[in-house]
């Protein structure tokens, strides 16, 4: 019985030739990951072991993101308790207020995650290195707060499920449009403590932004991972962020799938998923006239060029309607400033959007863009559930970065054609 | 190991807001958020809860955010085991590294109802339903899992192969 590609990646960083679905294993961690408010309780944390230094002060990252600039006192607090421990510590990958962006944005932007990479984060989206054939999962504070001290994790070894990707999308469709779609058709826990594994053909018309966005909502399908494997654009990328060295694995052919799904990039369609669970998709012949008074462009899932440039794209030449909010955050520095440099910002302030600097931000909703009440937004995040983005009356709407700045444009949920784009 | 005690029933996706929610994330003892425990869904059980009870819940519990505050407060509260249909997999793991045994067992979720008198036998999986007389197998712990429980969490674990 064969490998799966996260199995192979998991055996070799036990140490060992073979590994099964369900076998516990003790891996060694290439990197361990946490932010202003996860890391500040593993520190705590850190004073209840016996061993007091860190296992490698390169392989840490401390990333402020989720209310950065601080938004609060309690906010401010916790990024001092984290910049107090990596001056202590001398850590390598502290990033702040000015050289920060979201995580899952910065790491990967970093060269910090690569192929073949065992990464643990203190953050369920810390799945999104699996665009880079790396495996990389979720886990609590006290599991960060070990790994810091021993570089190593605990982990059962997950079984997959085999995701093969045929034929190529239309000009605005995207990769959040692939994993929408994908969890509507499997559910929320329909990959609960398993690999998504992507495979086939079409995978060399998503390009690593792509790939990106959709590894990063594996967990929304419940899954432990997301992976994709290793092809010359992931290559390309690795080198042009100047990731160290890496190392491509392949399934085995005999690999064993729990259950395989295919999803044909040709005939999919703009995708939204409706209050309160991402797995409530629609496409548009489904969604009737849907007014709304917000739009979020950003995040871990979609902050990226690609995003911000397909935006620009549609508000070019046109106005945010009256009355409707347009928020668009660049998801890192050097993203704000490609965008500034193209400038994407330029249009995006003429069309009467509101631009912030990387932040989660309402994303979780932290600030920077809170809902009352009885509110509806758009937005290119990845969680629709009851009150995350302020009132537990508001409502969220996942949608690709497309058919957001079409739905700022006309003021109801709609995608680039209505705009006779 | 074993547990023994009285069952308090939930259903499905029982998600880590309801188990803890948010208002009181501040808090860090496990006393402090036991206070809240299930608050939202069942306010009568910090009230009832005696040491040794055990939550019997269907699929996905423990979905949500990876916040580790949810077993915590389960843990503080003096439930001795949870038994559920499945569990979100951040929630799982968390839950064995604090030390709050969990076990996995469909059938035994199903049948088991509210106020039922349960034991759960660590070692061997084994779970009996006292009040209807029957019996489940769920997953036994494996060893490694079992040390780390019984040494009351991964830090203890850790700091113990110091030595
Ligand atoms: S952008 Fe949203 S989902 Fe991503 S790390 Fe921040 S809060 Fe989490």
């Amino acid at each position: 019985m064969g490998m799966t590609m996260s199995q192979k990646i998991l055996a070799a960083a036990a140490g060992l030739d073979k590994v099964e679905a369900g076998q516990l294993i003790e891996a060694k961690l290439d990197l361990v990951l946490g932010n202003d408010i996860t890391a500040s309780v593993a520190i705590h944390e850190l004073g209840k072991f016996k061993k007091k230094e860190v296992f490698d002060k390169d392989k840490i990252a401390l990333v402020m993101d989720h209310f950065i600039p601080n938004k609060d006192i309690k906010s401010a607090e916790n990024c001092k308790t984290c910049r107090d421990f990596a001056v202590r510590n001398d850590i390598t990958n502290y990033y702040d207020a000015g050289q920060m962006g979201i995580e899952h944005a910065l790491i990967p932007e970093k060269g910090l995650a690569k192929a073949g990479d065992v990464i643990i984060g203190a953050d369920s989206h810390t799945c999104t290195y699996g665009a880079l054939g790396a495996f990389s999962t979720g886990v609590g504070s006290t599991d960060m707060a070990a790994g810091m001290i021993t570089g190593k994790a605990w982990f059962k070894v997950p079984a997959a499920i085999r995701v093969t990707i045929t034929g190529k999308p239309d000009k605005w469709i995207s990769g959040k449009d692939v994993i929408l779609h994908l969890i509507g058709e499997i559910g929320v826990d329909g990959a609960l403590y398993k690999s998504l594994e992507f495979a086939g053909d079409g995978i060399q018309y998503l390009t690593m932004d792509d790939r990106l966005t959709i590894s990063n909502m594996a967990i929304e399908a419940g899954g432990k991972n997301g992976i994709f494997p290793v092809d010359e654009q992931t290559i390309a990328y690795m080198k042009e962020h100047g990731a160290g060295e890496w190392k491509a694995y392949e399934a085995d052919e005999d690999a064993v799938y729990e259950r395989e799904v295919t999803i044909d990039l040709s005939t999919l369609k703009h995708t939204v998923a409706f209050p309160h669970l991402p797995e409530n998709t629609k496409t548009f012949d489904e969604i009737g006239d849907i007014p709304i008074d917000q739009v979020v462009i950003g995040s871990c899932t979609n902050g990226r060029i690609q995003d911000l440039r397909q935006a620009a794209a549609i508000l070019k030449g046109r106005r945010v309607k009256k009355n409707l909010r347009c928020i668009i955050i660049p998801a890192t520095e050097h993203i704000y400033l490609q965008a500034l440099r193209e400038g994407l910002i330029e249009t995006f302030i003429e069309a009467g959007a509101v631009v912030s600097t990387p932040t989660c931000g309402p994303c979780l909703g932290g600030y920077m863009g809170i809902l009352a009440a009885k509110e509806r937004c758009v937005s290119t995040t990845n969680r629709n559930f009851v009150g995350r983005m302020g009132h537990v009356e508001s409502e969220v709407y996942l949608a690709d970065p497309a058919v957001a700045a079409s739905s700022a444009v006309t003021g109801k949920i709609s995608q680039p054609s209505e705009l006779g784009l | 190991m074993k547990a023994n005690g009285k069952v308090f029933k939930y259903g499905d996706n029982v998600d880590t807001d309801v188990i803890i929610p948010a208002r009181y994330l501040a808090a860090t003892s496990e006393k402090e958020l036991a206070a809240h425990c299930m608050e939202d869904i069942d306010p009568e059980f910090i009230r009832k809860v005696q040491p040794g009870d055990i939550i019997v819940a269907e699929k996905n519990f423990g979905c949500g955010s990876s916040r580790e505050h949810a077993p915590m407060a389960i843990k503080g509260a003096g439930v001795s085991c949870v038994i559920a249909e499945t569990f979100a997999r951040i929630f799982y793991r968390n839950s064995i590294n604090i030390g709050l045994p969990i076990i996995e067992c469909p059938q035994a979720a199903h049948d088991i109802e509210d106020g039922d008198m349960v034991e759960v036998d660590f070692d061997s999986g084994k779970i009996y339903d006292r009040t209807r007389g029957t019996e489940y197998q769920g997953q036994p712990f494996p060893p490694f899992m079992q040390k780390i429980i019984r040494d009351g969490g991964l830090i203890s674990y850790i700091n113990d192969r110091e030595e």
